[in-house]
């Protein structure tokens, strides 16, 4: 058998399949011990979930997600109708400045409302220095609430809704379109009765991705005290240390995550079936007069403006005032700390994600492919249940090894992997290999079959046509998939909060302990650093629409 | 001539569904051969089972002496010492002209390597575009990038897939006779693959005609031409018509249009209905043969008019006619046979249907 693998030519293809599906079984193995919990049976503390927190667990999140969807809807589809099919002063910026909130983690802009609307905040401030109002004289909103939540979450989301319901009508037949103004429909109804329902599945697929990171997100509902499934987790687990219920509260939420990229997957497959003609004319953008312009401008201007300037705006001012104090030592070695994890796991994450797609390229059989989907699971996991899921598998390690060398040779070992950089990265991993996965894939689809089998024919095995033919060619897309990768473990909080080592500290943890302690002002340097490193994916990412406009005019 | 390839009783599948079956030829060394067939009839298939990227299900293939392929047992690609050209040319974008041709010259001392990439340039007339990349090329230097990329190492054999199918139609010919030069001048064997014939005629010593997953005949361009074995051959290469007869003996038929003897017996029972194959150039236009035909159609060719004619059976039949023979549709001009080659098929098999013309045959 050695002799056969040795000269057949898919034998050292059959390498890369073992190296793929251990990976990904790797990979794998925290959401497959969450899930595995379910199975366990219920223990006393879940009894106690059951019958006090968990239906305003499953109440709260229901009701997050319906404001989030409501919000994203009219947001995303919104604009992008507006900034697709009509033309208003400004609409060429607004394209791609639209994608700017995708830059604010959420947690980041709920510290910033709050600290821009509460009772000594600017906004209050003027409203009693107009109307001479004193303390409880007055109604004002209470952000910290979840009404407040889904608003947050909404204005930096809208984004998902707004990038693929664009792309959806871009790819529109305009033909369709005229064919319905010539049937006597004018633009609204064409609107709602042509062009909505053939971008439904775009539309639907962009929410189900933003619903997705609804439920992902604990900074947001942990500050505001809204009660959902991931603050739920963190309490049962350090709270009531019961890490099985931890995990019990984990695969329930994965249970609604699971019906949410089933309808994603739906749609995204349906979406094919919707593209009504190859042929793409230029878009004769239906232009918009005095109110009507003015009101276009005003639409796409409030998302922005919510969910990027102004709060961009607060943190920059904050930013300066704090300056002399907080930007010292300690913060220099946080952004230390932050660039190197997030370096190393982006790294990691690009070697993983080229012998995933790598592999499924050399060998495309239901088994790898369906370890390559596996693999890319996580990234529609909360990096709460991937912190659970990672935890107990290292604990149980970490203690079983412990055991057995103290046994054997009275060495305490304590704990190896836990509480150690590996975890964290590992988690990193899990959650965000499939950002460096599919774009690896993108690229590697970009090159022709051809091309490995001229550099198989002259001479190169596998592994060296990879390194020789196809990362040279994808270099900039490799880049990319290293960029989007770092960037969202910049950004990244519960996971890191649970796993990081004891007195390691991150931008974005520095960040929650400050707003933890009403310190908001003060959380403006770390978190302008976070959403200055957000707004690279979201340049790569307007960069590709102003590439395909001009591919389209050409 | 020693074998340089060999293909015996070769079948390949995907799955359970076998694409070609039980393939054999040889090819000696320094020749040229090509894998003719229209699309979907497993030419490109059986080229990749030669480079080793499909596995043989039955038979063997060997290469210079060597076995390379058989059940269960596939020498890699890159251990085959094959080269290949490929119908998009696959230059590697990343890479200058240069470098790409060295790109399978890794073992060879920097010197002798420098001399074998400027040999080759000089070969195919590229030694000025040697620093350019291949997106700063036109397509016929891509492609003469890519056939000297392929011969570079040496090769044991090269293989080229449809290599001229991205090219300007009235250009393939004469590449196809540009690339022989090439491949002759370095003394390589070389297998083509086509679906046209002409770039087959151009550039092949030996042709092999695939059809439905078999090969139907391996021979010379002439032989294909004027002695196919089958049907189908007759079919596919070139164009004509069945014209029904009788056979008389084992050299002669007897046709509508007179007498036709043939130099080989052709294994058929006097008395038995048959069809004689008649090409466009069989039938000769003359005003004094006493057979007359009407102009059905015609189709202006420069040099020559291809008329459609009909008999006096109603039969229809191509015949290649000077062009300053100028005969409107509905005219009857005398026509007499000028058949050189006899080829006659049993009349019960189906008739075939004609290459390139507008017409299919009643008989």
């Amino acid at each position: 058998m050695g002799q056969a693998s040795a000269t057949t030519g898919i034998g050292s293809a059959r390498l890369w399949r073992v190296g793929v599906i251990g990976v990904a079984l790797l990979l794998a193995l925290p959401v497959l011990v969450v899930l595995g919990y379910a199975l366990v049976p219920s223990q006393e503390v879940w009894q106690h979930l059951a019958e006090t927190v968990l239906a305003d667990y499953v109440t709260n999140s229901l009701l997050l997600m319906i404001g989030v969807a409501i919000g994203t809807l009219i947001g995303g589809v919104g604009t992008a109708w507006l900034t697709s099919m009509c033309q208003f002063p400004g609409r060429g910026v607004f394209e791609w400045a639209l994608l700017l909130p995708m830059a604010m983690p959420a947690y980041i802009i709920a510290y910033t409302y709050t600290g821009m609307l509460d009772f000594a905040g600017p906004v209050q401030t003027t409203v009693r220095d107009w109307t001479g109002w004193g303390y409880g004289d007055y109604w004002f909103p209470e952000i910290r609430s979840l009404p407040g939540a889904a608003i947050m979450l909404a204005l930096v989301l809208y984004p998902y809704v707004y990038l693929l319901t664009r792309a959806a009508f871009l790819s529109q037949s305009l033909c369709v379109l005229d064919v319905s103004r010539t049937l006597g429909n004018g633009p609204w109804r064409t609107f709602f009765t042509v062009a909505l329902p053939l971008a439904r599945p775009a539309i639907v697929a962009g929410l189900s991705l933003a619903l997705m990171e609804t439920l992902a997100d604990y900074g947001t509902v942990q500050y505001f005290g809204v009660a959902t499934f991931t603050t739920g987790i963190f309490r049962t687990w350090f709270g009531l240390d019961d890490a099985a219920a931890a995990a019990q509260l984990s695969a329930m939420l994965l249970g609604f995550v699971f019906v949410l990229i089933a309808i994603e997957r739906f749609s995204r497959r349906e979406a094919r079936y919707h593209h009504t003609s190859q042929r793409h004319q230029a878009i004769q953008r239906h232009r918009l007069r005095g109110g009507r312009a003015a009101a276009a401008v005003a639409f796409c201007l409030l998302p922005l403006g919510l969910g990027f300037l102004l709060p961009a705006g607060q943190l920059t001012v904050w930013a300066f005032t704090v300056a002399e104090t907080r930007l010292d030592a300690d913060f220099l070695r946080l952004v230390g700390n932050s660039l190197q994890l997030a370096a190393l796991a982006a790294v990691l994450a690009l070697l993983l994600a080229l012998v995933l797609g790598y592999g499924r390229r050399l060998q495309p059989t239901r088994s790898v492919s369906a370890a390559v989907r596996l693999a890319g699971l996580g990234y529609a996991v909360p990096g709460t249940v991937i912190a659970v899921g990672v935890i107990i598998p290292f604990a149980w390690l970490d203690n079983s090894v412990d055991a057995w060398m103290r046994a054997q040779l009275g060495i305490s070992t304590g704990l190896i992997l836990s509480g150690t950089l590996i975890a964290l990265v590992f988690a990193y991993l899990v959650r965000f290999l499939a950002v460096a996965l599919q774009t690896v894939e993108a690229g590697l689809g970009q090159i022709r079959p051809s091309m490995d089998e001229a550099g198989r024919s002259l001479g190169l095995r596998p592994g060296r046509v990879l390194a020789r033919i196809h990362i040279p060619m994808l270099r900039g897309t490799l880049l990319t998939a290293v960029l989007l990768v770092f960037v969202d473990v910049l950004k990244e909080l519960p996971a890191t909060l649970i796993l990081r080592p004891f007195n390691f500290n991150t931008l974005a943890v520095r960040a929650y302990e400050l707003a933890s302690d009403e310190r908001l002002a003060d959380t403006a340097p770390a978190a302008l650093t976070i959403v200055l490193a957000g707004l690279i994916p979201v340049i790569v990412l307007s960069r590709s629409i102003t590439r395909s406009r001009h591919a389209k005019t050409a | 001539m020693p074998r340089q390839l060999e293909v015996r009783d070769v079948s390949v599948a995907y799955g359970a569904q076998p694409v070609v079956r039980d393939i054999s030829f040889t090819l000696g060394a320094g020749a040229i051969g090509c894998l003719l067939g229209p699309s979907g009839c497993g030419k490109t298939t059986l080229l990749r089972a030669i480079a080793g990227f499909e596995p043989v299900s039955s038979g063997q293939i060997h290469l210079h002496g060597r076995l390379v392929s058989s059940p269960g047992q596939t020498l890699a690609p890159e251990r085959r010492r094959v080269g290949m050209v490929f119908q998009d040319f696959a230059l590697f974008p990343h890479l200058t002209v240069e470098r790409n041709v060295a790109f399978g010259l890794r073992d060879l001392p920097l010197r002798e390597r420098h001399e074998r990439i400027s040999e080759l340039l000089r070969l195919v007339d590229l030694s000025r575009a040697a620093r350019q990349y291949p997106h700063q090329l036109s397509g016929g230097m891509q492609q003469r990038v890519a056939l000297v990329r392929a011969m570079a190492p040496r090769p044991d054999i090269l293989l080229l897939d449809e290599p001229f199918s991205s090219m300007d139609a009235d250009l393939r010919e004469q590449l196809a006779r540009e690339v022989r030069e090439v491949l002759k001048r370095d003394g390589v064997t070389a297998i083509l693959v086509t679906h046209d014939q002409l770039e087959a005629f151009a550039m092949a010593d030996k042709i092999g005609v695939l059809g439905g997953g078999r090969l139907r005949q391996w021979d010379s361009p002439f032989r294909l031409y004027h002695e196919p074995a089958d049907r189908f051959v007759a079919d596919f290469i070139g164009q004509g018509v069945m014209l029904p007869g009788r056979v008389v003996d084992q050299m002669r038929v007897e046709t509508e249009l007179g007498a036709v003897s043939g130099r080989y017996p052709h294994g058929l029972s006097p008395g038995r209905s048959a069809e004689i194959l008649l090409r466009p150039d069989d039938l000769i236009h003359d005003d004094a043969s006493p057979i007359q035909a009407e102009v059905v159609s015609r189709a202006f060719r420069g040099a020559e008019y291809l008329y459609t004619l009909r008999l006096g059976s109603g039969t229809r039949v191509l015949c290649l006619v000077p062009s300053h023979h100028d005969h409107a549709p509905g005219e009857q001009i005398g026509i007499r046979l000028g058949l050189e080659h006899l080829v006659v098929f049993p009349a019960d098999a189906p008739s075939p249907t004609i290459e390139g013309g507008t017409l299919s045959v009643v008989s």
